[in-house]
């Protein structure tokens, strides 16, 4: 693991923007002044006619992007997810969702891996809001290769896309040269017959190395990626559901109404199983360290394995 | 403007106001005085001002248009359907269930509707969304939005209005319907947003005062609007709510409130009364 690199998520936003302006020539990146941050700025130093900064004002910017979307141009708008699915909410279900028009939701910060911030800008509740939306899809990426290529992705779905991005570097396991983003499809990252551990966003890294500690114990856990939250890859879930009888879900997001409970929502009707939810339980976090606070709040490898034993006792 | 194009944008508005009541009347449900009060404004638009074409609803270089108060939605419904985007019997299931007139404005369904609206504030940003878009792309089409008084107490429309300021949006032009009432009351008792004229100056936009439901006044005011470069124009009109049917004018209650059998036939008789007068 010594070569392991670090990337957040954020910059595969960033340098998606960058990919895709080669191909779109009249793409707009907004932003409402948090360039540097969610990293719209790269985009913003290369095509500079091509960048809309709206200023502190994200309820103006949702509102503005559906309205260039309405002209038949590629339109992402950025900001941190709080403010992104928690201020422009409204705008983001009456602007763009109702009327189905494609504006690309970047949404970085994400999660309590914020840090230092505190809870004011620690968002937990994004995944939860946005998945209410109809029509809305949801892409929370693993790694900074799977990030840009969801990006580029998202510039050809036909609707709304809320993208969750995180502020802290986390390792790069997919290799960029051969890995393919296919919306909507789980991605199974171990095979094991014990226990389904289904992870989404930094969260994923951390079930990998749950499952391989595992296994040196003889527990054979399946992984999956689920990278679209929204619509869910319900065939995959079933289907591992159904073999192991047991599922941890994992999400550095609350555990009211995001992964967990979208996948609750999919066995409680179709393959009723007993299913374990990691996430952030029903509290605000707080100032600190990305790596103290994942630690503190339980979003680790260690916890992953915890639940795993419980629910397989 | 000349006696022939006054008396027919004059007919254009009675009819929207005719409108008005049969949709509100049949949908038991609506808003018609603030609906009365934009018929002059919208005969305006829809008859000269923009470039559209109703049988190419979706031409990409046409003039849009956002009702920012979505909820005068009968009004525009109804000029919608006198320029032929879709049939004058579709007023009769306004709001009605499975029918295409929703109680808001739908651009997905709704021939000629540019933005979906009614959740107040959020139209004139998607209009400034599409002004800026048609700027990037070297395009001359216009845009063209109408705001409540009350509508402007949401902090988002003064967003909207830095950002057109500040961007330069001369293709985009604001009409304030300033009829003075709101669902609680008097704009000027509930929550006043006075000085309107001096909020859109501050934030860089020509400001045009005006009797909005003068359609001389309103020529004028959107000539002015076309001369105007470099920024914004926000036409203030002084409306009266509920206009041209003489029991609904300036009374609060008819915000939201549907006629019944007895004042939809006052109304009409009305209305009816003006059109025969107007066509002689």
């Amino acid at each position: 693991m010594a070569d392991v690199i670090k990337k957040a998520t954020r910059d595969g936003y960033g340098e998606g923007l960058i990919e895709l302006g080669k191909k779109y020539k009249d793409m707009i990146v907004m932003d409402a002044d948090l360039a540097g941050a969610t990293r719209t700025g790269k985009f913003k130093s290369a095509y500079p006619e091509q960048f809309i900064d709206c200023g502190i004002a994200e309820g103006n910017m949702m509102s503005i992007a559906a309205g260039i979307a309405s002209t038949g141009r590629l339109v992402f708008a950025s900001s941190f997810a709080m403010f992104a699915a928690g201020r422009a909410f409204e705008q983001v279900r009456n602007s763009i969702g109702y009327p189905h028009l494609p504006v690309k939701i970047g949404a970085t910060h994400a999660g309590i891996s914020v840090g230092e911030d505190g809870a004011t800008h620690q968002c937990n509740e994004d995944i939860a809001l946005m998945r209410t939306i109809p029509g809305m899809t949801i892409i929370n990426p693993a790694d900074a290769v799977e990030a840009k290529a969801a990006v580029i992705a998202a510039a050809e779905i036909d609707g709304p896309v809320y993208m969750r991005f995180g502020r802290f570097a986390v390792p790069v396991f997919n290799d960029e040269s051969t890995y393919k983003f296919e919306l909507g499809k789980a991605v199974k990252l171990n095979d094991g017959d014990d226990v389904t551990i289904v992870a989404t966003g930094l969260m994923v890294n951390e079930a990998v190395k749950a499952a391989e500690i595992l296994k040196q114990e003889g527990i054979n856990a399946d992984v999956l990626n689920i990278h679209t939250i929204k619509p869910l890859d319900e065939e995959a879930v079933i289907a591992s559901a159904q073999k192991t009888g047991k599922v941890v879900t994992v999400e550095e997001h609350s555990v009211i109404g995001g992964l967990g409970s979208a996948v609750c929502d999919c066995l409680a009707e179709k393959c009723p199983v007993k299913v374990k939810k990691i996430g952030m339980n029903d509290e605000y976090g707080m100032s600190g360290s990305a790596a103290e606070l994942l630690e503190h709040y339980g979003f680790s490898a260690d916890n992953i394995i915890k639940t795993v034993k419980e629910i397989i006792k | 403007m000349d006696n022939s194009t006054k008396k027919e944008l004059e007919i254009f508005a009675t009819k929207v106001r005719m409108g008005v009541i049969e949709g509100t009347y049949c949908a038991k449900a609506g808003h018609p005085g603030g609906s009365l009060s934009i018929a002059d404004v919208l005969a305006y638009l829809y008859n000269g001002e923009m470039n559209i074409d109703p049988k190419n609803p979706d031409c990409a270089d046409r003039d849009r248009f956002v009702l920012s108060k979505g909820h005068a939605a009968p009004a525009l419904y109804a000029a919608l359907a006198l320029k032929g985007y879709f049939s004058t019997d579709e007023l009769k299931t306004l709001r009605h269930k499975g029918a295409l007139l929703q109680g808001h404005p739908d651009m997905k369904h709704i021939p000629g509707v540019d933005m979906s609206t009614g959740s107040l504030g959020q139209g004139i940003s998607a209009a400034c969304g599409m002004a800026i878009s048609g700027k990037m792309a070297g395009k001359d089409y216009r845009v063209y939005t109408i705001l409540g008084d009350g509508e402007i107490q949401e902090g988002q429309v003064w967003e909207a209005a830095m950002f057109a300021g500040f961007k330069k949006l001369d293709n985009l032009v604001a009409f304030v319907d300033f009829n003075n009432l709101q669902i609680d009351g008097r704009m000027t008792d509930v929550m006043s947003d006075l000085p309107i004229d001096e909020k859109f100056k501050a934030f860089n936009w020509n400001v045009i005062n005006i009797n909005g439901n003068d359609l001389e006044e309103i020529e004028n005011a959107y000539k002015m609007a076309r001369e105007c470069k470099g920024k914004p124009t926000c036409i203030i009109g002084k409306t009266v709510k509920g206009k041209g049917v003489s029991f609904m004018e300036d009374v609060c209650s008819w915000h939201g409130v549907a006629p019944n059998e007895e004042q939809y036939n006052d109304a009409m008789k009305e209305l009816k009364a003006t059109l025969e007068s107007l066509e002689g």
